[in-house]
């Protein structure tokens, strides 16, 4: 199904009617309202997923009360930080601290917008979209930072240095990842890359070098979403919960939803550079197997394979123990850093060579 | 138990010599308060490799200024044990190099285990105010042609440029009220204070003034994961000095409780210590494992965590029918969930990485620390009371006691593992055979110990859990003395932070397992 049908029929009825500028206002409007929709739709489900999936790994059965199997338990979590009251702190940098949950949930927004859905359904697609996602993903951490150091707290502190530690070293191999699938691809433009992909996810095209950049993604993506085993800036049983100790109700909140969601987005990247986005399964020579698959809707096979990004973090997440700061910043710059570096060399010699698929 | 008295100025001689012929393990440091005698401090010395006990006791008679040299450079442990007996009696220690109250509040009036001690209301109030924080380190030192000891040096232990936090007193990795204070530098700990006290309940004190057989409900709120151990050790201490012959059906279903509340406590530790290190599914599965272990001290003693069982001269209750086939089973399903927490959690290579030479506690410190229990014995020092001095049926049941040699917090880890197995190996020695007969005994309405000194040790979950009793032929107890199995623990953080990360505070304090209500007491 393609989706370009409805944006410009939509965009043909609003001309209609509309000055030029009144339609971009008025597309522009509408694209924000769905893009946050969707946001807080994927955010219930998240948090409802990782709440299931945890208990199932721990042998308990989860939230169970609150409606049928536990379904309107996350409604009843978010309503009661409704209306939690926000607490100012004293001696604290009010504008700062005030400021740095909508600087972290902008900049979480900012980057699932560069999600590619479906054909056609994306909100921001341009050439140079991979360095525009690798951007707006980057400056959340400015937002983690300004939480510990506005919010006059040790604990907070030490857990936002921490943070800026791990997240800005971890950059550097989601970077170098998202690069090598640049080289395979040939471009940066979020949507040509899916297309590419439609005779074959990239996972396969790309084989050895890229399977490696899949897995050190996954590492370095779990890091940069601060959740175990390398969730030390909130490290419970360490800083009590790090750089937003003081924060409350729905600030709270925001860093809350946004570390979820932050696990779908890097979910969505894997699935968008490595398995294909929403392009379904193809096989070369399985015809009739192929067109079967072009029936699955490519929202569906998007979800899917984001979904089951997902769980495989969650697995690790409640698997391992967490890592201490000097072993975090070892795993990166000894080991995931140089096997980036030189996985990407030998993607480009693949690609030069035309030794892919 | 002999006790020799030897005098003042020639304590630290004979101490040291005593030291130097092997008497290299400090069991316990007691404060007395012997009335017109004087006070004074007794010392349990033990030498570490024959575990022959030796009991010297040191006096003084000015009752104003009392002063007690030191003994914290041949035992490191008496700097914690001598903060208690100045806190309690006000003895000062010459050469201390820290004398600072350990248990309660810096503006505290008077010595409250002395015996002249005033607990009128009017001059300890119950304060509502913070505590003024006292940084000032004081040691003294005899003054030329003074009697007692004067303030020789203060110093403030951190200094106003350190960036200084609080571990606890309400921190989720301290299990309890505990405090560190840190000097930290980026995440490496300079600096560690640590204050005890905030559940300091007063048990000794209360105890001389209750009779013996309410004695035994404080027992079981000193180390709630030794309840029974604890109570045992108690129990055992009076019916010694009350010469009473236990019954092997009592001695039986006693081992028994202490290895299944052994399994309990490791267990809970084993599962904190993961959750500490971040894996919240490990610690799930050991508190399934540990429900376990309580339904079966639920179906017999009524209680899950405070058993109240022991009591002088037996036990509460008798033990359920078919209860011995639950516990057969529970032994079965343990050994197998055990591996499964192996795989998960212990062989995992980040847990590896955190804990293995982390925490490092050579045998030399562990035994000038007096540091017993799975943390002794993962150093390599062989300290299991059941084995040094046996009592119930641990001379007569078959197991081994574990040792290790690197002394860090991986073996600590280990050492659970391993101990929670060889307590499986009593427990199924003995639940087939438990004889018929009574499960207690015919006690006078009003027990009253003969007059002398008394005590009695256990290997508890964590370590040495000793009882000492005073007795001056009245009703109550004229002194008790529970050695903390926690204390110990403590005072080694000292020397093992030094340099760690705050991570591995977090650790090391997770295998320690110390539990704070024994601590404080």
């Amino acid at each position: 199904m393609d989706f370009t049908t409805i944006t410009t029929a939509i965009n043909s009825l609003l001309c209609r009617y509309l000055p030029e500028q009144g339609v971009v206002l008025a597309e522009s409007i509408l694209a924000a309202i769905c893009l946050i929709l969707a946001y807080v739709l994927f955010a219930i489900v998240m948090i409802f997923m990782e709440r299931k999936v945890c208990a199932a790994f721990q042998c308990r059965l989860g939230p169970m009360r609150v409606g049928y199997w536990g379904l309107l338990q996350v409604f009843a979590d978010v309503f009661k930080m409704l209306i939690k009251e926000i607490i100012s702190i004293k001696r604290s940098d009010h504008v700062l601290y005030s400021l740095a949950p909508y600087i972290v949930i902008m900049s979480s927004v900012l980057t699932f917008s560069c999600l590619p859905f479906a054909r056609g359904l994306h909100a921001l697609d341009f050439n140079i979209g991979v360095f525009f996602l690798m951007a707006a993903s980057s400056f959340g951490v400015l937002g983690i930072l300004l939480a510990g150091w506005s919010s006059n707290n040790k604990f907070s502190m030490i857990g936002a240095m921490r943070s800026g530690g791990q997240m800005i070293s971890y950059e550097l191999s989601v970077g170098l990842c998202m690069l090598t699938m640049v080289v395979l691809s040939g471009t940066m433009q979020i949507s040509a890359i899916v297309e590419s992909q439609l005779d074959g996810w990239f996972i396969f095209k790309g084989h050895i070098p890229a399977c490696i950049a899949f897995v050190i993604y996954l590492i370095a993506g779990n890091a940069e979403t601060n959740r175990a085993p390398f969730d030390l800036p909130e490290a419970e049983s360490e800083l009590t919960a790090g750089y937003h100790t003081e924060y409350s109700g729905m600030h709270f909140g925001f860093f809350y939803v946004a570390e979820f969601m932050n696990v779908f987005i890097v979910a969505g990247i894997a699935s968008t550079l490595f398995l294909g986005g929403w392009a379904p399964l193809y096989i070369p020579g399985f015809d009739a197997f192929n067109t079967a698959m072009g029936y699955i809707p490519g929202i569906v096979w998007m979800l899917g394979k984001t979904f089951f990004v997902i769980w495989l973090l969650m697995w690790i997440r409640w698997t391992f123990p967490r890592l201490r700061i000097d072993q975090v910043l070892v795993l990166e710059w000894q080991y995931l850093v140089p096997i980036g570096l030189v996985n990407l060399l030998i993607m480009t010699i693949c690609v030069v060579m035309g030794w892919t698929f | 138990m002999e006790l020799i008295f030897i005098e003042k100025e020639e304590a630290r001689k004979v101490l040291r010599t005593h030291r130097d012929s092997g008497m290299d393990f400090l069991r316990d440091l007691i404060g007395m308060d012997w009335g017109d005698e004087g006070l004074g401090v007794i010392y349990i010395l033990e030498n570490s490799t024959t575990h022959a006990t030796m009991h010297l006791a040191v006096r003084t008679t000015d009752r104003n200024k009392p002063a007690i040299y030191t003994v914290c450079d041949m035992w490191s442990i008496a700097e914690l044990y001598e903060r208690e007996v100045y806190d309690f009696y006000g003895i000062r220690f010459i050469g201390h190099p820290d004398m600072r109250r350990l248990f309660l509040r810096n503006d505290w009036e008077g010595y409250p285990l002395r015996k002249d001690y005033d607990a009128s209301e009017a001059i300890n109030p119950i304060r509502l105010t913070n505590e003024p924080p006292e940084d000032v380190q004081r040691s003294y030192e005899i003054e030329e042609d003074k009697e007692f000891a004067a303030i020789a040096k203060r110093e403030n232990f951190m200094h106003v440029d350190e960036y200084v936090i609080n571990i606890g007193p309400q921190h989720p990795a301290t299990h309890g009220v505990l405090r560190f204070r840190l000097a930290l530098a980026g995440e490496e700990i300079r600096k560690i204070d640590i204050h005890c006290g905030y559940i300091h309940r007063g048990i000794e004190k209360l105890c001389e003034s209750k009779t013996y057989p309410q004695l035994l409900a404080f027992t079981d709120r000193l180390d709630y994961l030794s309840a029974h151990q604890n109570r045992h050790a108690l129990c055992m201490c009076i019916e010694n000095a009350l010469g009473l012959e236990i019954a092997p059906r009592v001695q039986y279903i006693r081992t028994i409780m202490d290895e299944l509340q052994r399994i309990d406590s490791h267990l809970l530790m084993l599962s904190c210590a993961a959750m500490d290190l971040g894996a919240l599914t490990a610690f799930i599965y050991g508190f399934r494992d540990r429900e376990k272990v309580l339904d079966i001290f639920e179906e017999v003693t009524g209680g899950r965590l405070i058993q109240n069982y022991n009591i002088i001269g037996g036990v509460q209750a008798d033990i359920t029918t078919g209860w011995e086939a639950k516990v057969k089973d529970y032994c079965t399903y343990q050994l197998h969930k055990i591996k499964e927490f192996e795989d998960l959690f212990v062989n995992s290579i980040i847990t590896k990485n955190r804990m293995k030479g982390v925490g490092v506690l050579t045998r030399e410190e562990a035994i000038s620390y007096g540091a017993t229990g799975c943390t002794g014995r993962a150093a390599g020092w062989a300290c299991d009371v059941r084995k040094r001095h046996p009592y119930a049926l641990y001379g007569q049941v078959d197991f081994k006691e574990v040792l290790y040699t690197n002394g860090d917090s991986y073996d600590r880890v280990l050492m659970r593992l391993d101990e929670i197995k060889q307590s499986v190996h009593i427990i199924r020695q003995l639940i087939d055979n438990i004889p018929a007969g009574d499960f207690k005994q015919k006690t006078k309405p009003i027990i009253k110990l003969p007059e002398g000194r008394f005590s009695a040790a256990v290997e508890g979950s964590r370590g040495e859990f000793g009882v000492f009793i005073e007795s001056h032929g009245d009703k109550s107890p004229y002194r008790v003395k529970f050695r903390p199995m926690g204390l110990p623990l403590v005072a080694c953080m000292h020397k093992i932070l030094k340099g760690c990360k705050i991570a591995d505070l977090i650790t090391i304090g997770a295998t320690l397992d110390y539990v704070i209500p024994d601590i404080d007491r």
